[in-house]
């Protein structure tokens, strides 16, 4: 029996990494989303059939979550992909942290024990699987709290946070370290609350000074956590799927999240410990000029002069839920003999390829979309770039303003077209916080409004 | 010992493979991918399986039983959202 459940383990763990790396190409990924769902339906299955489970419990968990699941991921806007992306995460870490506890709570307890008490090995992985599910947990809470703007979106900063970080970190490590010395004294258990609540703290003050354009890499570095917490739980339970998977995730999750700040030109530790945006900006970038409005009317003369339109989406398209109407916007641009690019950013939007899934959505023709590498050289022969809903990624200040917190990150050189309309809601500052030159440069018009409102307005003038 | 020595061989395999399937993706597939492996981490519902068993106390079987329903939620939500995403990938092809 137990040979038929490893087998079967092993035979899942083939699965998920065939499934992993068919994700990686567009014309395998849904099968391979599908053969890697095949591997986690047979080690759960067969799971069930091992002895001594209370089925009551296993079986109503199993049904409850599923249909929390099914709904929650029907009734999903593409638009809110990230966020609920986020709780997910957020559910599988907390997930990590109950089965540390719950085994550790279980063998004190004595009930049916795989080992007579917890040795110093189990008892430090249940540590670990506690301190990074909780920080998993609260930390992918937050971020979805910030994503879906219940939180707010900035960078919340306070005086000495580092060194709280650090005493709480110290605090886990050290109640840790001495639970996992004596696991099975009198106070080992209170020393497993305090490792719990602690981290839970942890992964709510760790995610708070992050904000901006970094949220993509925190999703994905938290979505890398998830995994080593089920990792963790694995060696708890000494199950090798556990193990396998959950090591798969973290390692590839760790590698998307390098990747991506490689697409931003910063280091990992710098965004996790910089505080971004969060840094009050002095630099003068602000006095240069005003930001000089223009009517939809106005921009629709242009636009119909125009011969080459590069159009660059962001998180306010995704908000405003604008993007089939900005395919429409391209289609009679084109029809209008205008040459029409989708520019899109590596970390537009608030996941990496967020822009990608929403204008696939709104089937944008594939060849139309180009990376920011491919504009660059030639965005001084654009008529007009359409800026919808983006701010950091077009900020000019990334490139020539030393003192700004994203100097150096790659942008998409808008502010080099002819002229640059730049779709908003106001005149506030963005996501992030920061000031954007782009929008009181020279050749630069402001199309107030909401996103999807302003497009549609052109959108009917281009056909009337 | 032996038992701890052969996992942590195990996952020493596992990260190294994990590291090199990431290598070359195009950035328009990371949203799935990461919303993909996401599912994967809700693997953790084998584990919570394994904690409720006959005999245990009510609160760990508690604890168990909320590990599963928060574990599926990730397993079957994940897996269904990355679905509705490739989806949107293939229909033009």
């Amino acid at each position: 029996m137990e040979n038929l459940v490893n087998l079967t383990y092993i035979a899942a763990s083939i699965l998920f990494i065939y499934g992993i790396k068919m994700l990686g190409n567009a014309s395998t990924a849904k099968r391979g989303n599908m053969i890697s769902a095949a591997g986690m339906l047979i080690a759960v299955v067969i799971t069930l059939i091992q002895q001594d489970l209370d089925y009551s419990f296993i079986l109503g968990g199993l049904a409850l979550g599923s249909a929390i699941g099914f709904i929650a991921a029907k009734r999903v806007q593409m638009t809110g992909m990230p966020e609920l992306v986020a709780l997910f995460n957020g559910f599988g870490g907390l997930a990590s942290l109950l089965v540390g506890w719950a085994e550790y709570h279980r063998v004190v307890n004595n009930a049916f024990a795989f080992a007579a008490d917890v040795d110093h090995f189990t008892a430090a992985v249940t540590v670990l699987a506690i301190l990074i599910g909780g920080i998993t947990f609260t930390g992918s809470i937050y971020a979805w709290g910030k994503l879906s703007g219940k939180f707010g979106g900035t960078a919340l900063t306070f005086k000495n946070q580092k060194a709280l970080n650090a005493v709480l970190a110290g605090g886990i490590i050290l109640a840790g370290i001495i639970f996992a010395l004596a696991p099975n004294t009198a106070t080992a258990y209170p020393l497993i609350l305090v490792v719990i609540l602690l981290s839970l703290l942890l992964g709510i003050l760790a995610v708070m000074p992050i904000g901006g354009g970094d949220m993509p890499v925190v999703i994905s570095l938290l979505n890398s956590c998830s995994g080593l917490a089920a990792c963790a739980a694995g060696f708890v339970i000494a199950n090798n799927v556990l193990i396998v998977a959950g090591c798969l995730v973290g390692a590839s999750g760790l590698i998307l999240t390098v990747i991506m700040c490689k697409a931003m030109n910063r280091t990992l530790s710098h965004v996790l410990f910089s505080g971004f945006g969060a840094t009050t900006q002095c630099s003068g970038g602000t006095s240069t000029g005003e930001m000089k409005p223009i009517s939809v009317d106005d921009a629709y003369y242009i636009l119909e002069a125009a011969k080459n339109v590069i159009i660059i989406p962001g998180y306010g398209m995704a908000v405003a839920q604008a993007q089939h109407a900005v395919k429409e916007l391209g289609e009679l641009l084109e029809e209008n003999g205008c040459e029409v690019r989708f520019a899109i950013h590596p970390v537009a939007g608030r996941m990496p390829g967020h822009m990608n899934v929403l204008l696939a959505e709104a089937d944008v023709p594939y060849e139309q979309l180009v990376e920011m590498d491919d504009v660059n050289p030639t965005i001084e022969m654009v008529d007009v770039a359409i800026v919808i809903g983006a701010n950091d990624v077009v900020n000019p200040a990334a490139a020539d303003d030393p003192s700004s917190p994203i100097y150096g990150m790659p942008i998409i050189n808008a502010h080099k077209a002819k002229t640059t309309f730049c779709l908003k809601r106001g005149k506030g500052a963005g996501f992030s916080g920061l000031e954007n030159a782009l929008f009181t440069a020279p050749n630069s018009r402001m199309l107030y409004g909401d996103a999807k409102a302003t497009v549609t307005g052109l959108v009917s003038q281009l056909k009337g | 010992m032996e038992i701890i020595t052969l996992l942590l061989f195990i996952f020493v395999l596992a990260a190294f493979l994990g590291f090199e399937l990431i290598a070359k993706v195009p950035s328009q597939l990371h949203t799935p991918l990461m919303s993909g492996s996401n599912a994967i981490s809700g693997i953790t519902v084998v584990g919570a399986i394994l904690t409720i068993r006959t005999g245990s106390d009510g609160f760990s079987s508690w604890l168990g039983f909320a590990a599963i329903v928060l574990a599926t939620i990730n397993v079957v939500g994940g897996y269904m959202v990355t679905d509705r995403m490739l989806g949107m990938f293939n229909k033009k092809k």
